[in-house]
């Protein structure tokens, strides 16, 4: 019933679960310049796997080129983003890619310190992680002088304590130090005034696993995969209505229809591509790409079929960002709570198409004025959800056109 | 920021961490933006709302307040940087590339409008029914963006209950719109920490130690919250009504003192620009609202420095003469009611540091119910004492149960500048005409030096020019008896004088370099304590502690809004009465020699000096039960 | 609280302060660990921790109540935090967390008043693909239904 004891089962794939021994991308990194791993990264046009797909060569390059007595690699594992839990299946099976991608980060950039930041809802993998560290250090893969070179690296890991938001990077440092995680303003951004006010690189975890079998096979090997755009292959993690849900690497740029073929997905009515903070995508868009050129996301995919009311499904999104917003900025904090009523309004058929159209306009503000990307986002499944389904939403919630608001 | 340049600033809050250009004219001192087309220089690290303040580019704000860091949380500033996919919060964008800013544009516009909806539809309460209306934030930008109703809905219930556990500051969290001015001023520019960001989401709120009343935590009532205030989520707590009554009441004698700083701010709330005293036009005011008299503070501001400097002289010749270790130095003022109260909670160890004598405030409660109810055959029953002061903590200072030397309650009300104006609207008087009259007696003059304490330093100066002339016969050697070093905003300051050729009593303190110290706002005095602490001060004689920023002048019942700039013009206006009065040393004034003649007979420190002037502290601690 | 335990409740918070170290930045650890062995940070140990760390008790509070999982009031001795994010509530949660409810004879939110359990909402567990789940205690359950749900509550101390 547990399965914080999974038996590590093997999986395939063109990248992550690929090949890969313990230790070999450090091996190979000390054995380079950090330039030229740099240039591997670039080469491979890697970006964030949390969701916001900032390139990662420009991370590391601009903190290796910060100059700092000290500087901080941080491992994003809040995984947090409903419909999602590639990490938690990276960290659970393949720890070695995820330290090993944080020591070779080190290493480049110049950071003694590596932190991961473990959401406190994974508290059960704990120990598991920290035995692991503690076998790294044993080979010195990990400590003082690593592998007789004369870099040193560390690594400890944090527990979080249930806050979406502190999957923002700004915020899990706030928290780190001690502060409520409400994110930061930016600029300046953490690769200059980071963790403790250091440069600061933060990575999710998928990233920082793609790292080791770039700096092994070459950048050149990794863009093999996926489009121009959307280089390599993504950890989709999919939930909802099919028989087969579950963690699936995929090279980028595959549709919507054939992911759902292979996850044995029936009489599918919507997808949600990026978790609450994506997009709802209807059958008309199956064809669409997965990628940050079209259909972006960290890897939650959620599938409803023609069974599911797609307003409680708005719903219980909008409910959550309710809830999980830090409560900082007007728009997010107050914002989301209206667009919440706003369904609620929907539901009781008490609401005018024009309050509709309002809060539409609300969602768009939300988008550009709220402080971090939860704001920014949480109004994209209203929208979305909305637009793509007002036949079926609003012709069993009838309008009542005599009262506005 | 010159007066909070040196506070605890969370790593979020602090400026962008670009090392700035030396001189500003320089290679990569100035960048050069576009705002609205037009082009400009900026220094580098100027944020993009200074650099359109400085362009005449009018940018709303909220949660900004210039006396404190940054926030960039209520978006209300939001503009639209060129590039960038989202709009950009125009009070924490530094500028450190060549931007091109739009800062009207339609998506600005509508975003602003949003926003200003969205606080409107969690914002409890009518404007008329307001404290606040017309002095208010919220309302000033419903105003200015036009807004004719309520887009989002409104809350017609409110959700909190308001918290008026507090004799000083009361909060209604209904009003409250979440800027977090109040928690930037309570934990980063005064360091009291009382106030902070409570849950999250929807339910966030700004709280105290798990929400207990502002009565049970360690709040030192300096008001500072209530200055900084958007809107009227915080205010203090005003005695006026019950004023009314007593004034209305002809079996009640109703005397009035008013202290030196709200009469150099009073007229900000009659629309006079910062920078004017109106105590001539107050005295009529009062008059005419109907208090049977009206005193001068300065008096027993004058008659404070007396019991001070001499409560000083004796410390120094127990120390100096007697090698008596239990007497402590160097010594620390003990006007500032907020003050007392936060060396009573932080530092409860220290409390013998502090001078025995009471505020001026309190020594004028408690000779008004004594020396004047006797002079005047008023029973002391019949009389309600009334202080005008520029500070919320006065009003919690009055109610300290040892308060009561007199027999009675020895000041009965603490208002505040703000509540005063309100009572002189409300008496149909427009105070900037009225015409100008002096105090009522037995107390009408006062000296300067009395006046001055309503600057930071003040204290420091006008105790200087009497224990100096004490100690050697001569005035203080500084031109025009202004003791620059005592003056100015910098958060602490220190200097010395050298006693020479002292009189025979004093040959004690001869060759003697008197060192002093001065610093306002709590933030300097913990900064101070420390040094106390580590031994720092062992050679300092005597320290001045204002708990609010710029002393008295900047004080939590002062005119809104308050800014640097607004507390200079306040301590020029000070300044400059003072300058022209013909008495400005305390022990000069007539009436002070007087009362010593008739009535503490046994002089400065005296028994009945003891028993009517002086006070002790309570160790409170830290603990919250 | 009696003056013993609370030395001795000083002295632990001593250790994990010197253990984690003595700054802010262990704020997060500390209160964990706090959490951890009692449930819940007293109004006593939030103000150790404060006075510790040299910020204000309020900052602790203020910290504490921004995070799901740490708490300011006693808890039951078996917290059961049960997801009811879209994918936990399609397959079905909150049929089982009405079961609970009725089997404990509390809502969501509360204790039992023999302290035994005391029940959370949690938003997403990462447990999309085998909903719905539950954390018990930080173990992690899933593919519940509510036989199994209730035999697990049922089961606790």
């Amino acid at each position: 019933m547990s399965t914080s004891a999974v038996n590590p089962k093997k999986r395939t794939g063109p990248v992550i679960f690929s090949e890969y021994n313990s230790g070999d991308g450090i091996k190979k990194a000390f054995s380079l310049k950090r330039e030229d791993i740099l240039f591997e990264l670039k080469e491979s046009k890697l970006k964030g796997r949390g969701g916001a797909g900032f390139p990662t060569s420009s991370k590391w390059m601009l903190t290796a080129a910060a100059s700092s007595d000290k500087k901080f690699l941080i491992c994003n594992a809040d995984e947090g983003e409903p419909g999602t839990f590639k990490d938690r299946v990276l960290l659970q099976e393949y720890p070695e890619l995820v330290f090993d991608g944080m020591v070779i980060g080190g290493y480049t950039i110049g950071a003694k310190y590596g932190i991961v930041y473990l959401r406190g809802e994974y508290e059960y993998i704990y120990e598991s992680l920290q035995f692991y560290l503690q076998s790294m250090r044993k080979r010195n893969f990990l400590g003082n002088n690593i592998l007789g070179s004369n870099f040193s690296f560390d690594i400890k890991i944090h527990l979080g304590a249930g806050a979406y938001v502190c999957g923002e990077e700004t915020a899990l440092i706030e928290s780190l130090e001690g502060e409520r995680g409400e994110p930061r303003n930016r600029p300046p951004y953490p690769v200059n005034t980071g963790y403790m006010g250091y440069p600061t690189v933060v990575n999710n975890v998928e990233t920082l696993a793609a790292v080791p079998h770039i700096v092994c096979k070459s950048g050149k090997w990794f863009k093999k995969f996926g489009t121009d755009k959307s280089t390599g292959s993504k950890l989709f993690s999919v939930s909802g209505d099919c028989n087969k849900p579950g963690v699936y690497e995929l090279p980028w740029g595959i549709t919507i229809r054939e992911l759902l073929n292979i996850v044995e997905a029936e009489n599918t009515k919507a997808v949600q591509v990026g978790g609450a903070s994506g997009i709802c995508i209807p059958k008309s868009g199956f064809d669409r790409k997965l990628g940050y050129e079209d259909a972006a996301t960290g890897g939650s995919v959620i599938v409803f079929n023609e069974k599911r009311n797609m307003l409680q499904v708005l719903k219980n999104f909008m409910e959550f960002f309710v809830e999980e917003s830090c409560g900082q900025c007007t728009p997010c904090r107050i914002g989301n709570v209206k667009l919440l009523e706003g369904v609620e309004k929907i539901e009781k058929g008490n609401y005018t198409f024009s309050y509709i159209n309002t809060l539409k306009e609300l969602g768009n503000t939300m988008k550009v004025a709220s402080k971090c990307g939860l704001g920014q986002s949480s109004p994209n499944s209203f929208i979305s959800i909305l637009e793509n389904f007002k036949d079926e939403i609003f012709k069993s919630n009838g309008a009542n056109n005599d009262r506005v608001g | 920021m010159t007066e909070s340049d040196n506070i605890r600033v969370p790593v979020s809050q602090q400026p962008h961490s670009v090392i700035k250009s030396k001189k500003e004219n320089g290679i990569g001192g100035l960048v050069s933006i576009q705002i609205n087309e037009k082009a400009v220089m900026v220094p580098l690290g100027t944020t993009i709302l200074e650099a359109c303040r400085k362009n005449q580019i009018h940018i709303p704000t909220l949660c900004h307040h210039e006396d404190l860091c940054l926030a960039g949380l209520c978006r209300i500033c939001v503009v639209d940087v060129e590039g960038m996919k989202t709009l950009q919060a125009a009070c924490s964008f530094p500028i450190t590339s060549p931007l091109k800013i739009h800062t009207s544009t339609p998506m600005v516009r509508k975003a602003r409008r949003h926003i200003i909806d969205l606080i409107l539809s969690e914002h409890c309460g009518e404007c008329y029914s307001c404290i606040r209306n017309g002095n208010c934030e919220l309302q000033a930008l419903a105003k200015e963006y036009g807004v004719d109703g309520y887009r989002f809905g409104h809350v017609e219930q409110p959700r909190y209950s308001v918290d008026r556990s507090s004799v000083s500051v009361i909060r209604d969290l209904n009003k409250c719109i979440l800027c977090r001015r109040c928690i930037r001023t309570c934990i980063d520019l005064q360091e009291v920490g009382v106030l902070e960001a409570i849950d999250r989401g929807d339910k966030t709120h700004i709280g105290t130690f798990l929400d207990k009343p502002l009565a049970d935590v360690i709040c030192i009532n300096c008001g500072q919250c209530t200055n900084r205030c958007p809107t009227a989520a915080l205010s203090t707590n005003d005695p006026s009504d019950e004023i009314w009554e007593a004034i209305d009441n002809p079996n009640k004698h109703v005397v009035i003192q008013t202290a030196p700083s709200p009469r150099a701010a009073i007229g900000e709330e009659f629309g006079v620009a910062p920078g004017k005293s109106f105590t001539g036009e107050l005295n009529s005011a009062l008059k005419r609202i109907g208090f049977d008299k009206v005193f001068d503070t300065n008096f027993t501001a004058d008659l404070t420095i007396i019991e001070e400097g001499t409560e000083l002289l004796n410390r120094l010749k127990k120390v100096l003469v007697n090698c008596d270790t239990s007497v402590k130095l160097p010594q620390f003022t003990s006007c500032s009611p907020g003050w007392i109260k936060f060396i009573e909670h932080f530092y409860p160890e220290y409390l013998d540091y502090l001078s025995t004598a009471k505020s001026p405030q309190q020594m004028f409660g408690a000779v008004i119910k004594t020396f004047y109810a006797k002079e005047t055959g008023i029973n002391p029953d019949d009389i309600v004492t009334v202080a005008l002061m520029p500070c919320s903590a006065k009003k919690f200072e009055c109610n300290r149960p040892e308060m009561n030397s007199s027999g009675y309650k020895d000041v009965d009300f603490g208002l505040t500048t703000r509540e005063m104006a309100t009572m002189i609207k409300e008496a149909g008087i427009y105070l900037p005409e009225m015409p100008k009259t002096g105090f009522d007696d037995p107390f009408g003059e006062a000296s300067g030096a009395g006046l001055i304490f309503g600057a930071t330093g003040g204290v420091m100066e006008a105790a200087l020019r009497t224990v100096y002339e004490l100690v050697t016969g001569r005035e203080v050697p500084f031109k025009n008896l202004n003791i620059e070093p005592c003056r100015g905003f910098d958060g602490i300051k220190q200097a010395s004088v050298k006693l020479e050729n002292c009189v025979n009593e004093y040959s004690f303190l001869e060759g003697i370099d008197l060192k002093f110290l001065v610093a306002h706002g709590t933030a300097n005095a913990k900064k101070v304590m420390q040094m106390l602490k580590r031994g720092e001060l062992n050679d300092v004689h005597f320290v001045e502690i204002m708990a609010c920023p710029g002393g008295c002048l900047g004080g939590g019942g002062q005119p809104i809004p308050t800014s640097a700039e607004i507390r200079r013009k306040r301590a020029q206006a000070i300044y400059e009465e003072e300058a022209s009065l013909p008495i400005r040393k305390s022990h000069e004034n007539p009436y002070v020699k007087y009362i010593y003649q008739k009535f503490l007979t046994e002089g400065p420190c005296g028994k009945l000096s003891h028993k009517l002037l002086h006070t002790h502290y309570t160790k409170r601690g830290r603990f919250i039960s | 609280m009696l003056t013993l335990e609370k030395n001795s409740l000083s002295e632990e918070i001593e250790e994990l302060v010197s253990l984690y170290g003595e700054n802010r930045g262990s704020l997060l650890e500390i209160l964990g660990a706090i959490e951890k062995k009692y449930g819940y940070i007293s109004e006593f140990a939030q103000q150790e921790v404060a006075r510790l760390l040299n910020i204000h008790p309020v900052e602790v509070y203020s910290f504490i109540s921004f995070f799901s999982f740490l708490h300011s009031k006693p808890q039951g001795r078996n917290m059961v935090r049960m997801c009811k994010t879209i994918a936990c509530n399609m397959k079905g949660a909150d049929n089982i967390s009405a079961v609970i409810e009725k089997e404990l004879g509390i809502k969501f939110g509360e204790t039992t008043k023999n302290r035994r359990v005391t029940l959370e909402y949690t938003n997403c567990l990462g447990m999309c693909d085998c909903a719905p789940a539950m954390l018990v205690n930080g173990k992690i359950y899933t593919n519940l239904d509510v036989e199994k749900a209730i035999k697990i509550i049922n089961e606790l101390k």
